[in-house]
């Protein structure tokens, strides 16, 4: 019985109704009915060819959009990354900005790592782009040997689990021509610049401090939390590519909150969701509800070309064929100079080109043109004219 | 960092089902909606998802998404250079 509607009838709605039936003992006359009126129904509330869903998508993001925080500081909950949230994020979603304003990762590690502190905590040090500063209590330089004198924070060191040598390493690769040495037992180290100026030797003090030791460039921060039954490491600022090169990485569960990383590394449909995903985060998080249609429909024309394109005028708004159309948008003189150079057509197929000649809009029941089904041969063309006369 | 490790980029949680339809289901595909393949979406041949098929631009691909309103939802794009 219910195979014959699984074609008509969308899953979840099948779904819902074998569940609210199961304890009814209906007859297959019952059944049918109800099914069939379900089919009706369901058909009844499609979306009719010709809706202009494109401003419906509009609206429904518009109006919640008022009641969204400006504020663009917010912390998602206590002790956690900084992010973005509500309209900024939201603008920033849909125009596609390829840098984001807080970049985040969402790092999952294989399952047999997950549940162990010890493992997350290491992996958690290992991602965290760590620089020389944090590894030295104090800088001093030392006016006689012409040399920087940098005291080792073993604390830190201990916390990261970094070797001394990997440090001196990470120096020779990082500062060019300067003699770098481990002195006092490892307690600090020397770096000394081939010049005998002090002027270069301040300028090495400051170089130095940015030196990269380890870790993965762009992570700034990062906090292993607990979510479900095993730890996540939370990161501030993202680097996806290389994350989910480290071994004890889940790359199939890990995300990057910047929908061109995710592009990049994963392709196009999970960018897709990775924009639907982020909407509904961002949404959700306001208290806000918008129907996911809204957010699939625009991840889908973000998508559409196989590359993000933003909601602006470089991107999908900037590849519609109407000159009009896009002049009616933003930088209007901009598009009819550049298109009465080149002596752009405008076939006035779209909307809003019609709107601005005050002609009929393809839109509703603008859409359908009249079709005369053509009856006979050529002869009976000839006797129908005939008789009309 | 030094171990080197194989990533399976088509593995993500995210990434839906691509299938590279054949002439005759692209057929009757075009037939059906009444289009053209230029209609259809694009997808970059250089795509993580599709980048080990053996795929030639104007190929279409079938994917098939896990949808919160329909359970499954069938899309379809067009491979592009």
């Amino acid at each position: 019985m219910i195979e014959n509607y699984k074609e008509k009838i969308p899953a979840p709605l099948l779904d819902k109704y074998l569940k609210l039936t199961k304890d009814m003992k209906l007859t297959k006359d019952q059944e049918k009915k109800i099914l069939d009126k379900l089919e009706k129904e369901y058909n009844n509330a499609k979306i009719a060819p010709g809706e202009s869903i494109g401003v419906i998508t509009a609206e429904s993001f518009g109006e919640p959009g008022t009641q969204m925080t400006l504020n663009v500081f917010h912390f998602a909950g206590v002790a956690e990354v900084q992010v973005t949230l509500g309209l900024p994020r939201l603008i920033e979603l849909f125009d596609a900005r390829k840098t984001v304003s807080t970049p985040a990762m969402e790092v999952f590690l294989d399952k047999k790592y997950s549940d162990n502190q010890a493992t997350v905590k290491k992996v958690a040090a290992l991602i965290k782009e760590t620089k020389f500063r944090e590894v030295v209590s104090s800088f001093s330089i030392n006016v006689l040997n012409l040399q920087v004198e940098c005291e080792l924070n073993k604390k830190n060191i201990r916390d990261l689990k970094i070797k001394e040598d990997e440090i001196v390493e990470a120096l020779n690769k990082g500062l060019k021509g300067v003699n770098v040495k481990l002195v006092n037992k490892g307690d600090s180290i020397v770096l000394k610049p081939n010049s005998e100026e002090l002027k270069d030797v301040y300028k090495l003090k400051e170089k130095a401090k940015d030196v990269f030791v380890r870790g993965i460039p762009g992570v700034t921060q990062v906090l292993p939390v607990m979510q479900g039954n095993e730890f996540v490491i939370l990161t501030a600022g993202s680097n996806l590519k290389e994350v989910i090169k480290i071994p004890e990485v889940d790359e199939t569960r890990t995300k990057s909150n910047n929908m061109f990383e995710m592009h990049d590394v994963f392709g196009i449909e999970v960018a897709r969701n990775n924009i639907i995903e982020e909407a509904q985060k961002v949404i959700q998080n306001q208290g806000l509800d918008v129907d996911i249609r809204h957010i699939m429909f625009i991840a889908d024309i973000m998508c559409a070309t196989g590359e993000i394109k933003g909601i602006t005028r470089s991107g999908i708004t900037g590849e519609k064929e109407s000159v009009l159309a896009r002049a009616s948008f933003e930088t209007p003189i901009k598009h009819i100079i550049d298109a009465s150079l080149v002596g752009e057509i405008d076939t006035l197929n779209s909307v809003i080109e019609n709107v601005i000649l005050n002609q009929p809009v393809p839109l509703g029941t603008g859409l359908p043109g009249l079709v005369v089904k053509m009856a006979g041969e050529v002869e009976n063309e000839k006797s129908t004219r005939s008789n009309k006369k | 960092m030094v171990e080197t490790k194989n990533i399976d980029y088509t593995k993500h949680v995210l990434t839906p089902k691509h299938i590279k339809m054949d002439e005759k289901e692209i057929e009757e595909l075009l037939s059906k909606y009444n289009i053209s393949k230029k209609q259809l979406p694009r997808i970059l041949r250089e795509d993580p998802a599709i980048a080990e098929m053996d795929l030639k631009k104007g190929d279409i691909i079938k994917i098939i998404r896990k949808s919160e309103t329909t359970k499954e939802a069938i899309y379809y794009r067009v491979v592009i250079d």
